[in-house]
């Protein structure tokens, strides 16, 4: 699924995650500042703060693992004569 | 017109925030990018119909398993555990597991080794072009339907959820997938098919979670099933938490259905029929990298598949035991052409299928929400996306390329595989509306499967392993399982009583009936396959090379230690599916 300049669909999966996460855990720290009034069962658990935070720390490790510069180097000591 | 396809303007489960709308608008764009990014390097017929051969047991995996997991399976899946209980499980174990690691050891070296392009041309390559045709219409008009009802359980969603009008849902949805999948061919599929899986587990994982919290865990859950099922005067009220120990009788249970149907219609014939023939799952195999990643995949996918109930049957439960409407009675859901029906939104009814949405709006806040419906839209994607794709491929190489142009070039064929894609999407649209009128959503899909998969297993099956059956038996036993399909589903049609018949007791409810009808009509195309080869002069041995058991050279895998062996992988999820079924007998 990785050849050449080619992006990783990992990195495209950490992206989703990543962006999602950020989004639901500021969401859920804001929440829990400002309460809302009409609140889902089990509010008080705080799903949104600690589910966002655990797809955001996934999605930036997928991000990062199988980031564009860090493929484009593996690939480069792939097909390097020296370290092949 | 069916009233679910009326603009709906009853209230809402949920209104959107505008973080959620952020959510799903990212989620477009993100796919629609991906379909830019990849069509460059869809430029072969081997680049679009095939990804170009180069995936990974990982990716090929997870594609595998989630072009069957769409919305429509979490949906649909979800709304019959809510309707028969813990049953529905098995369609993911017992329906799914042995299936998906006899494709991986027993029948992926000859679909691999031959390297065709699809199960049609499989069939061509063993008996002809009789039962290529037979095989490649018949799947051409599934994935059409199977894309609309798709559509069909995405727009349910969106009317649901968000009371959002089923039309616009249906071609918004419907124009993303048409441009991404045109663009990028089956490799813009598989990225988005591996996106859609992580997509699904993070919008979906946090319901049954937080609903065991609530229910006071499994032996909690258990006892409020049985507690509200007891209520409601419902026959057999413990028969809805366990899964084997019901299945003696065909009155025990609330599906109507033996063990023999659950052994032999599903996990013999439709479960086999379904994970080793029928192309749309079969092609994200077809496109590893390598024998050993395409023996792999299937593993990777049956391992998670056994975890997909998690997400899915136990939501359905869930909503047996905590659901409540307004003023706090327990709420029951009801089919959806009752809960459509003018009376039944002017009482606020809801479906069967409406289970999930239910339980998502019932948990989760802002953002998690935006993110829930993301995931069915996702699912929903995935599933048509992987119907479209497998579709362009037959038409393109089995229909248009063997029965009106044999020449075609492969830059045509590429070209032609782009407009199929849209034409596809167009047509499925309309089946879409068909789809709108059937009761529930699976027992719909499940008639269809037994219509055309089940016989193509025992063709299939034999062409593999019985180098005696001939061509002339080959497109004439597949032609006599079909017909005989659709024959036993219209003679219960026109008279409700010959389900005696058919499916062996009056009380069998439309999910037993497919399972014995599949296992029959296999039965069917078996005999006259192997009576018709009898009587008719086999291939020379020369002819079946690479095709058949016996005759094709089976290409040694590299030696690996055993943490990367498909036998062991294999084996470690034979073993978790038996602790299963015992956990939960």
């Amino acid at each position: 699924m990785k050849s050449g300049s080619h992006l990783s669909i990992w990195f495209f999966t950490g992206l989703c995650l990543g962006v999602n996460g950020a989004l639901i855990f500021a969401t859920g720290i804001y929440e829990t500042f400002h309460p809302p009034v009409n609140k889902v069962v089990l509010y008080d658990l705080h799903a949104n703060v600690w589910w966002g935070g655990v797809l955001l720390i996934l999605g930036v490790f997928f991000s990062l693992r199988f980031s564009p510069a860090r493929e484009r180097s593996r690939m480069a000591g792939k097909t390097d004569p020296h370290t092949s | 017109m069916n009233p679910a396809l009326l603009m709906f303007s009853g209230s809402t489960l949920v209104h959107l925030s505008p973080v959620d709308l952020v959510i799903i608008v990212f989620y477009f764009a993100l796919v629609l990018g991906i379909g830019l990014y990849l069509k460059g390097q869809a430029n072969t017929g081997e680049d679009f119909f095939m990804a170009g051969r180069e995936m990974t047991a990982w990716v090929a995996g997870l594609a595998f398993l989630s072009a069957n997991l769409g919305s429509l399976e979490l949906m649909g899946w979800a709304g019959n555990s809510y309707k028969y209980g813990i049953l529905a499980a098995h369609w993911y174990w017992i329906g799914a597991i042995p299936s998906m690691l006899f494709l991986a050891l027993v029948m992926m070296p000859f679909y691999y080794v031959c390297k065709t392009h699809s199960v049609p041309g499989y069939l061509k390559l063993r008996f002809g072009e009789g039962a290529q045709t037979i095989s490649s219409i018949s799947f051409a008009f599934m994935t059409v339907l199977m894309s609309g009802i798709n559509m069909y359980a995405m727009a349910v969603v969106m009317k649901v959820v968000l009371g959002w009008n089923m039309h616009f849902s249906i071609w918004v949805s419907a124009g993303t997938v048409a441009v991404y999948v045109a663009l990028g061919g089956l490799r813009s599929a598989i990225f988005n098919e591996v996106l859609q899986f992580f997509l699904i587990w993070a919008g979906a994982l946090l319901i049954p979670i937080l609903g065991l919290i609530e229910a006071g865990g499994w032996h909690g859950l258990q006892a409020k099933i049985l507690q509200n099922l007891t209520a409601l005067n419902v026959p057999n009220p413990g028969s809805y938490t366990h899964l084997w120990s019901t299945l003696g009788n065909f009155n025990n249970n609330p599906m109507g259905i033996n063990w023999a149907g659950i052994v032999f219609g599903l996990g013999a014939v439709i479960a086999m029929g379904y994970w080793t023939t029928d192309f749309l799952v079969v092609q994200r195999v077809l496109a590893a990298k390598d024998l050993r990643s395409a023996e792999l995949a299937p593993i990777i996918g049956a391992a998670f598949k056994m975890c997909v109930p998690f997400i899915v049957i136990l939501p359905g439960l869930l909503g047996l035991a905590l659901l409540r409407d307004p003023q706090g009675h327990l709420l029951r859901l009801v089919p959806a052409n009752i809960a459509w029906s003018p009376a039944g939104q002017a009482q606020g009814l809801h479906g069967y299928d409406e289970v999930l949405p239910l339980m998502l709006a019932r948990y989760c806040g802002p953002g998690l929400l935006g993110l829930g419906i993301t995931a069915l839209i996702a699912g929903f994607m995935s599933g048509m996306a992987g119907n479209v794709s497998a579709f362009t491929t037959v038409w393109t190489y089995d229909i248009y390329g063997t029965l009106i142009d044999k020449n075609a070039t492969d830059e045509f064929k590429v070209k032609m595989g782009r407009w199929i894609t849209v034409i596809g999407v167009v047509v499925s649209i309309g089946t879409a509306y068909i789809a709108a009128g059937a009761p529930s959503i699976m027992d719909y899909v499940q008639a269809l499967f037994s219509f055309f998969i089940a016989p193509l297993f025992g063709t299939v099956l034999l062409g593999m392993l019985w180098k005696r059956a001939t061509p002339a038996g080959g497109w004439t036993g597949l032609l006599a399982g079909t017909l005989s399909s659709v024959g036993m589903y219209t003679w219960v049609k026109l008279d409700p009583t010959a389900v005696r018949y058919v499916a062996l007791s009056m009380d069998a409810q439309d999910q037993a009936q497919n399972m014995f009808r599949a296992l029959w009509c296999c039965s069917i195309c078996v005999i006259v396959t192997v009576v018709v080869s009898l009587l008719t002069r086999p291939k020379p041995d020369s002819e079946l090379k690479d095709v058949v058991y016996g005759l094709t050279p089976i290409p040694k895998v590299e030696h690996v230690s055993i943490f990367h062996s498909p036998v062991f992988w294999g084996t470690v999820v034979a073993v978790a599916f038996v602790i299963l079924q015992i956990i939960f007998w």
